[in-house]
Formats: C-alpha cells, sequence, structure tokens
C-alpha cells in the first residue's frame, strides 16, 4: 500500500495525494450551511485527525468523502474507487448487524461483492485476529462489550485491506481505559498496515497522540483554520503521553482550537 | 425458579378460586342452569358433547389458520411492496386502514353473498381481520434499518435487492412475528364472526353456529362448554405463536436474550 514510512508526512502529501478536497461546501436543504469553502490535501499513509468544536461539520465531511451525500458546491477527488472496498468506514457507534455473528459481520463487505470462499473467511478471521478478537468468531453482537464491538466495527473496516480509512468519533462513547487502549490498538494497526486514516474527534489529546496531522475547523459553518504537522516521534507509545513535547503539542493545538472557536 | 413457579401457581390459584365460588354461587342460588350453570354442568356437557364439539372446533380451527397464513403471506408481501415503493404504499395504506376500521360483521354479509364456496368466503372475512397487524407491523420494520447500516451498505456498492436481503428483511422479522402474534387472535376472531354471519352456511358447521344453536335452544352449559374451547384454542394459538417468534429471534434479539441474562 504505501513504501515510505520514513519520509515526513508533508512531503508524501505534496507527492501523492490520495484525497483532495477544492473549495468544497454543503448547504443542507433546510438552509443550514454546514461546510464553508473546505480545502483539503491528504497524502498516502498520513494519519491526519479533524479537530473541531462540536456541529462543525466534521461528519458532513467524511460523509462527503465517503460519498454517501454529495457536495453543494466544491470538488472532492479520490485517487481510489469508493465502491470496491479501497475506503472503510467507522461510524461513532459499532453499526454490526444484531442477527449475525461476528465473523458474519466482519465478512458484509465480501457478501455485498459476492466474494465466497475460503479466501474471504481468511482474511476476516485474520482482520479479527488483529483486533484482538480471536475466539470470538460466533459471538453474537449482545454479548459483546462496547469495546468489543467497536473492535469487530474496525475488523469490518479493515478486511478489505482500505487505502483510505475514515473514521468518525469512533471511541467518544467508550470509558477512558477502553479507548486508550484502543487507540494504541489502531496505531499498531495503522503501522502494520499503513491505510491513510482521516479521524474526527473532540479531543485534542487524542488527535496529537494519534495524528501525523491535524486539521483544526472552526465552528459552523465549519472551514480549515489551521493545519499542523505533528512530528512527535514514531512509533508513538505510551511514552509518548509523558514527554514534554507531547504536552507542548497539546498546548499549541489546544491554543488553536481556542482561536478557531473564536474564544481566546 | 420461583417465580417460574409463581407465574404458574399464582394464575391457577385465581382460577381455581373464581370456579369454586363460581360454583358455590350457582349451586346456592338456585338460579336454574338455563341462565347460570355451574362449573360442574359445564364440565359434564363437555364431557358428552366433547366430540361433537370438537369436530366443530376443526372446522373452525382450519378457517383460522388459512386466514392467518394467507395473512401471514399475503401482508409480508405487500408490506414488502409498500417498502420498494413509497409511491404505493402512500397510495394504497390508507385502503388497508379502511379496511381495518370497517367492523367485520358489517361487511362479513356482502362477502358470503359475493364468495360462493362457503369455506373461502369465511376465510376471506377472517383474512380481512388478520391481515393488517402484519401489514402494518412489517412495513415498519423495513423501513426502520439503522441509518448507518444503510449507509455502509451503500459505501460498499449494495445492490438494492442486497439491502432488502441482508439488512431490511431481518430488521422486520422481529416486527413482523410481533404482527404475527397479534394477528393469530384476530383471524380466531374474523372466523367466529364470520360463521356467526354466515350461519349454518355449508354442510360443516363451525364452533361458532353450535353456540349460536345451543343459545336457541337453551342449551347453556353447551354454550359455555363451546366457549371454553374456543378460548383455549386462542390460547394456545398465542402460545404456539409466541414459541415460534422466540425460536427464530433466540440467538439475537433483545426480547429473548434479556430473560437469558437474569
Ligand atoms: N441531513 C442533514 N440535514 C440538515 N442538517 C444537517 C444534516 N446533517 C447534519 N446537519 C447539520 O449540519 C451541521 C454539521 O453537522 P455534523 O454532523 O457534520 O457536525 P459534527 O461536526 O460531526 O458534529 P459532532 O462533533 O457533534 O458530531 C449541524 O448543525 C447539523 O445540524
Ligand atoms: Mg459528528
Amino acid at each position: 500500500m504505501i513504501s515510505s514510512f520514513s519520509e515526513p508526512a508533508v512531503e508524501v502529501a505534496e507527492a501523492a495525494p490520495i484525497l483532495e478536497l477544492i473549495n468544497v461546501s454543503k448547504r443542507f436543504g433546510s438552509g443550514l450551511e454546514a461546510l464553508a469553502a473546505v480545502d483539503l490535501r491528504v497524502g498516502r499513509g498520513e494519519f491526519l485527525s479533524l479537530l473541531g468544536p462540536s456541529g462543525c461539520g466534521k461528519s458532513t465531511l467524511l460523509r462527503i468523502v465517503a460519498g454517501l451525500t454529495p457536495p453543494s458546491a466544491g470538488d472532492c477527488r479520490l485517487a481510489i474507487d469508493r465502491a470496491s472496498g479501497r475506503l472503510g468506514f467507522v461510524f461513532q457507534d459499532p453499526t454490526l448487524m444484531p442477527w449475525s455473528t461476528v465473523i458474519a459481520n466482519v465478512l458484509l463487505p465480501f457478501r455485498i461483492a459476492r466474494r465466497r470462499g475460503a479466501e474471504p473467511r481468511d482474511k476476516a478471521a485474520a482482520a479479527i485476529r488483529a483486533v484482538g478478537l480471536a475466539g470470538f468468531e460466533d459471538s453474537y453482537p449482545h454479548q459483546l462489550s462496547g469495546g468489543m464491538r467497536m473492535r469487530v466495527s474496525i475488523a469490518r473496516a479493515l478486511v478489505t485491506e482500505p487505502d483510505l480509512l475514515l473514521l468518525d468519533e469512533p471511541f467518544a462513547a467508550l470509558d477512558e481505559i477502553t479507548r486508550l487502549q484502543l487507540n494504541d490498538d489502531l496505531l499498531r494497526l495503522w503501522e502494520r498496515y499503513r491505510p491513510t486514516i482521516v479521524f474526527v474527534t473532540h479531543s485534542v489529546f487524542e488527535s496529537v497522540y494519534l495524528s501525523t496531522r491535524i486539521a483544526v475547523m472552526t465552528a459552523r459553518p465549519g472551514r480549515i483554520a489551521a493545519d499542523l504537522t505533528i512530528d512527535l516521534a514514531q512509533p508513538r507509545s505510551r511514552a509518548t503521553r509523558l514527554s514534554p513535547d507531547y504536552a507542548a503539542m497539546c498546548e499549541r493545538v489546544s491554543a488553536t482550537l481556542a482561536q478557531a472557536m473564536g474564544t481566546p | 425458579m420461583n417465580r417460574v413457579w409463581l407465574r404458574v401457581i399464582a394464575p391457577l390459584a385465581v382460577g381455581a378460586l373464581f370456579l369454586a365460588l363460581w360454583q358455590a354461587a350457582a349451586r346456592l342460588s338456585g338460579v336454574p342452569v338455563y341462565i347460570l350453570p355451574a362449573p360442574s354442568d359445564i364440565a359434564g356437557s363437555l364431557w358428552v358433547d366433547g366430540p361433537s364439539l370438537l369436530g366443530s372446533l376443526l372446522v373452525t380451527l382450519r378457517i383460522t389458520l388459512a386466514a392467518l397464513a394467507a395473512a401471514a403471506i399475503i401482508g409480508g408481501l405487500i408490506a414488502l411492496v409498500f417498502s420498494l415503493s413509497r409511491v404505493i404504499e402512500i397510495s394504497f395504506f390508507p385502503y388497508a386502514v379502511i379496511l381495518q376500521v370497517t367492523p367485520i360483521v358489517a361487511i362479513a354479509p356482502l362477502i358470503i353473498i359475493w364468495v360462493h364456496t362457503p369455506f373461502l368466503a369465511l376465510l376471506t372475512c377472517a383474512w380481512i381481520v388478520a391481515f393488517f397487524p402484519i401489514v402494518s407491523n412489517t412495513t415498519v420494520g423495513l423501513n426502520s434499518a439503522d441509518r448507518n447500516l444503510l449507509a455502509l451498505f451503500k459505501l460498499y456498492g449494495a445492490s438494492r435487492g442486497q439491502v432488502l436481503w441482508f439488512l431490511r428483511v431481518p430488521t422486520a422479522l422481529p416486527y413482523f412475528l410481533a404482527g404475527l402474534r397479534i394477528s393469530g387472535g384476530l383471524a380466531l376472531i374474523g372466523a367466529v364472526v364470520a360463521e356467526f354471519v354466515a350461519g349454518t352456511g355449508g354442510a360443516e358447521t363451525g364452533l361458532a353456529y353450535r353456540i349460536l344453536e345451543a343459545g336457541y335452544r337453551l342449551a347453556i352449559p353447551r354454550l359455555f362448554a363451546a366457549l371454553f374451547l374456543l378460548s383455549v384454542t386462542g390460547i394456545a394459538i398465542y402460545l404456539v405463536l409466541d414459541f415460534i417468534s422466540r425460536r427464530v429471534l433466540r440467538r439475537w434479539h433483545e426480547s429473548v436474550t434479556a430473560e437469558g441474562e437474569e
């Protein structure tokens, strides 16, 4: 998928954008203007966080990228084919089919693509293992904890080995312990599979810990107020959270966010 | 465990107490049997007339089950069509409601005139009463698919057929089964009402006609015996449908799985 792990993210972005938003705006039928002139380039292999106040249009932006809703104006260019499983989406809720087992849920993208047989099953089993749920293949969602359900959701998004992974506040509903654990797990998965990730969050700490880059958005109508490269050492781990660099970066991002929200 | 016993014993105790009071009241007050028979009179009648009443029950039961099956199949298909086309749903749903709210006693005479085969006429009446809960429940169910799951299906390029079979139909299943449980009781009521209106009709007489006949002849214990059989049948239909519903949903649906966690 991606080879140039050692290069700084920004240079990669300039070399080969996988996603390019040009002047994208969105006005809903109700007349509400959710996004105003968003420009954003995301390079292959980046881990980009979208950080912004509630209601600023982060989910709307992700839905536009995923092709679930059209932009009112502007251009959303993707270097990949959306429908072929090159794009994965994780919602805030696990969004599992309660009548299906874990493995059947993870197999859904293949089932829709009419791919059957041993190969999809192997991939699904591998994805379930990768999120640490080996042994739960035949469980039903109601038998799992909230964190485990979220892992199933991530496994389903990863199973097609997407080039671009969109996550919309995937851990917002989880407790702190589970959330930190899943943060680390997500980083390990990113290092291993190297998809490009666009991650929506409210949390400054989470975004700094995870990302190579943070796009800070203004309150509605949302636009990109600041674009920050997070050059903390890779790979990130629990030690990162204790480093002075991390604290300083959080401080800076917080200040930028406050500025973007107009509350200095 | 205690709770289960309580659930069985408590209602039975109430029933036994009620029967005992009834027996005492009927015997002590001296009200004639043709006005208020004692439970023992009814039991006697059940013993004597039982075989012939059971034959009539079978006639009514056949109509009920056929109407229920037709309601499940046709009602399910109507809901499916409604879910595929919003225009069709909007255009036809009001007529389903009209059919539902018009008292079946009022339309039964017409149906009996129009449909010449007695069995089919009675079946039609029972079906009209039974099909609506299935249509309305299943329609709601088919339209209740999770918004995000719908988005996910769209993202992976699912066809309309795939969205229907993999997502909408499983979502609708619990709704359909809830509708079916309501329709089971309604089908029996519909069959009985239709038999009342049709009178003896064909060669075979259903339980409802036996009730009418017993009333005319002041054979009140037999009337009660028939009534008793009718109630037992209604309860049995409900229990069977409830059992089927639990079997089908047992692995995943909250209505069933929550109980196992107590
Ligand atoms: N389908 C819709 N029709 C009309 N308005 C909408 C629709 N979807 C979202 N909005 C509005 O657009 C604005 C942005 O919504 P969006 O969900 O993108 O915000 P968000 O940044 O994801 O917020 P949060 O962080 O709370 O999830 C909100 O004011 C919302 O009310
Ligand atoms: Mg959102």
